[in-house]
């Protein structure tokens, strides 16, 4: 029990027991709730049975004394004056009757105001994404006659993180590909004899579209990711501020190093994903249609046009920097706190992702009217 | 308000600590003893360890041997939930605030609050307001996100979150470090009062031989491997050289300790 009560008159007395710490509260908060002070000229509160009294029990007598205050009742504490960590809580928080919260923000939905605010912040977003994109064209055009600022080593690294290291999975995804095409399509074309057409579809299907496109989109999701990551953590711990006092570009260091590496390292992954799609189209030909391999490899060599395999590697670059820019712009934006960090990171690949196939999407319709 | 048997354990004891990594060992069969009620200061040079120490201390490292007890529990035996617990028992800040950046100050107050205790949603927020206030921020301060603050009100918002549950004893990693002379003194000031007022054991990790002559009853030198502990008095007197060097350097001097006194 950590407090009894007793009336006497008019005096209300209070005699306190126990622990009255942070672990107690609970406890002890209804039942200072469910006092009745209506009637009551003065409270007596007697502290000497405490056995413990942290911030929190002094909190609660404190908030006690200030009720029975506005309620008009005198407080007398027994001994005088209240224990000393309640005199502290009394000069920390004073005697104002409200807790000095500050008010919550109401939030009305304005829809106009909400319109106005969006279309500038998209609009300012989008110019911040146009100089972004400026300057570091400026610098990859500044560097072309300046040969230092390629930063050899910095890029050769980036071509090993987000190449090398990403020959596996991008291997294995061209595989899985190659055999749904085929498989799909042979189901289709048994049905009229035209099983031969399956190696068409293949090369085609994964030379001019699939291998490049969905190397791309393991990219961002690899590398996009990694940049905004490594470069907003970079931002967080002032690295950047850094370089700048330093007098070093944060642009020509941290960007152009990921940028030349990607566009380097995506056309060779796509190369990559060609050759094992094509492998893969093999095996499930001579497994499912029983077709030698001399017989695929030369209808494979039939069905490939002048143009069927530059059409696909020929957009690994522009999608390399599609990727390298979105993830090194979003990780640039970073600032404050680690939320922010995650929330960047997911709009780069995810925007990375969308520009990627964007891009594609105008390539089809650019290579169709030109007719490769 | 602590019962008089309870001051006859220490506050923190720690018995023949070895910290080893790979080959490099760090700490070699180091003692140490906090009193309840003390403001102890560990200092040391350059990589002698300290934060593994403390690390050591709050039961975040296990050492290699030796034993940690924090009043009286050991903490090197213990279960990951008993040690729940007793972290409980003890307010930690350090040394770059690690404020957690998505919540507010109040937040932050308030998560440790969340986590180990039941409270009524007014009393959390009061209760958090309190310490808030306690350390000497505004309520203002109180709804902003760690970034918005300076280094100073950092320091105290990392105070009021190791207060958020009351606890006896109090680790402070560099407490001033990064400070102006004066916001030091006044985050001192503000260190030593709440000690008095709640009877806080306080640890503390320092290389401010200001702050050390202003808050600490007493010292330990964490030289070759071991601790070597005392008063001020005894430590300045001691003839290790790097204990010499530490006190009786030019910064030293104007503390008057250099003749000897």
């Amino acid at each position: 029990m950590h407090l009894q009560a007793a009336r006497r008159e008019s005096a209300l007395r209070l005699t306190l027991a126990g622990d009255w710490n942070a672990r107690a509260l609970p406890l002890i908060e209804p039942q200072l709730a469910a006092l009745d002070l209506a009637g009551a000229g003065v409270l007596e509160v007697d502290a000497a049975g405490v056995t413990a009294l942290d911030l929190s029990g002094a909190w609660l007598l404190h908030d006690l004394a200030e009720r029975a205050r506005a309620a008009g009742v005198t407080v007398a504490w027994q001994g005088g004056r209240p224990p000393a960590t309640v005199e502290l809580v009394d000069k920390t928080l004073g005697h104002e009757a409200a807790s000095p919260l500050a008010p919550r923000s109401r939030h009305e939905f304005k829809p106009v105001t909400a319109l106005g605010r969006t279309v500038v912040t998209r609009w300012e977003a989008a110019e911040a994404g146009l100089a972004f994109t400026g300057e570091a064209s400026l610098r990859l055009l500044r560097g072309v006659t300046r040969p230092r600022a390629w930063r050899v080593a910095s890029v050769v690294r980036h071509v090993h993180e987000t190449g090398i290291r990403a020959i596996p999975i991008v291997a294995l995804i061209a595989f899985l590909i190659s055999v749904i095409i085929a498989y799909m399509s042979a189901q289709q074309l048994l049905k009229f004899g035209a099983d031969i057409y399956v190696v068409d579809l293949v090369t085609v299907g994964v030379l001019r579209e699939m291998g490049v496109l969905l190397t791309a989109i393991i990219v961002a999701g690899r590398s996009g990711s990694a940049f905004a990551a490594e470069i907003g953590a970079m931002r967080l711990n002032e690295e950047v501020d850094a370089l700048k006092a330093i007098g070093v570009s944060p642009m020509e260091v941290l960007v152009l190093p990921r940028a030349l590496g990607l566009v380097i390292a995506l056309p060779l992954l796509t190369v990559i994903a060609d050759a094992v799609g094509i492998l893969g189209g093999a095996l499930l030909c001579r497994g499912l249609l029983d077709m030698p391999f001399v017989q695929y490899f030369q209808r494979v060599d039939e069905s490939i046009g002048e143009w069927t395999f530059w059409v696909g590697v020929i957009k690994a670059p522009v999608f390399a920097l599609l990727i390298a820019a979105a993830g090194a712009y979003r990780g640039m934006q970073v600032r404050g706190s680690s939320r922010e960090l995650g929330r960047l990171t997911t709009v780069a690949v995810v925007q990375a992702i969308f520009l990627v196939i964007l891009a594609d999407a105008i390539f089809a319709v650019l290579f169709m009217e030109m007719g490769i | 308000m602590s019962p008089p048997a309870a001051a006859a354990v220490p506050a923190i004891e720690a018995r023949g600590i070895v910290n080893r990594f790979g080959a490099q060992t760090v700490h070699d069969g180091l003692d140490m003893t906090v009193v309840q009620g003390e403001v102890f200061g560990i200092v040391g040079g350059s990589g002698t360890g300290k934060s593994v120490l403390l690390r050591t201390i709050l039961g975040l490292h296990r050492p290699q041997a030796g034993e940690v007890r924090i009043f009286g529990t050991d903490l090197t035996r213990l279960a990951d939930a008993e040690l729940r617990s007793v972290k409980a028992s003890y307010g930690v800040t350090f040394q770059a605030g690690a404020l957690f950046s998505s919540l507010t100050v109040l937040q932050n107050v308030q998560l440790p609050m969340l986590e180990h205790l039941s409270l009524p949603p007014r009393a959390l927020e009061e209760l958090a307001m309190l310490k808030v206030r306690l350390v000497g921020l505004s309520p203002e301060a109180a709804a902003k996100y760690p970034a918005q603050l300076s280094g100073g009100m950092v320091k105290r918002a990392a105070l009021a979150r190791a207060l958020a549950l009351d606890p006896r004893l109090l680790f402070l990693d560099e407490p001033t470090s990064g400070l102006d002379p004066i916001g030091a003194a006044a985050f001192d000031e503000l260190v030593m009062g709440l000690q008095r007022e709640l009877a806080l054991t306080i640890v503390m990790i320092t290389h401010d031989l200001d702050s050390i002559f202003r808050t600490c009853n007493r010292v330990g030198v964490i030289v070759d491997k071991r601790m070597v502990a005392g008063t001020l008095q005894e430590i300045v007197q001691h003839p290790h050289p790097w204990i010499q060097s530490y006190f009786h350097g030019d910064r030293a001097r104007r503390f008057g300790v250099a003749d000897g006194a």
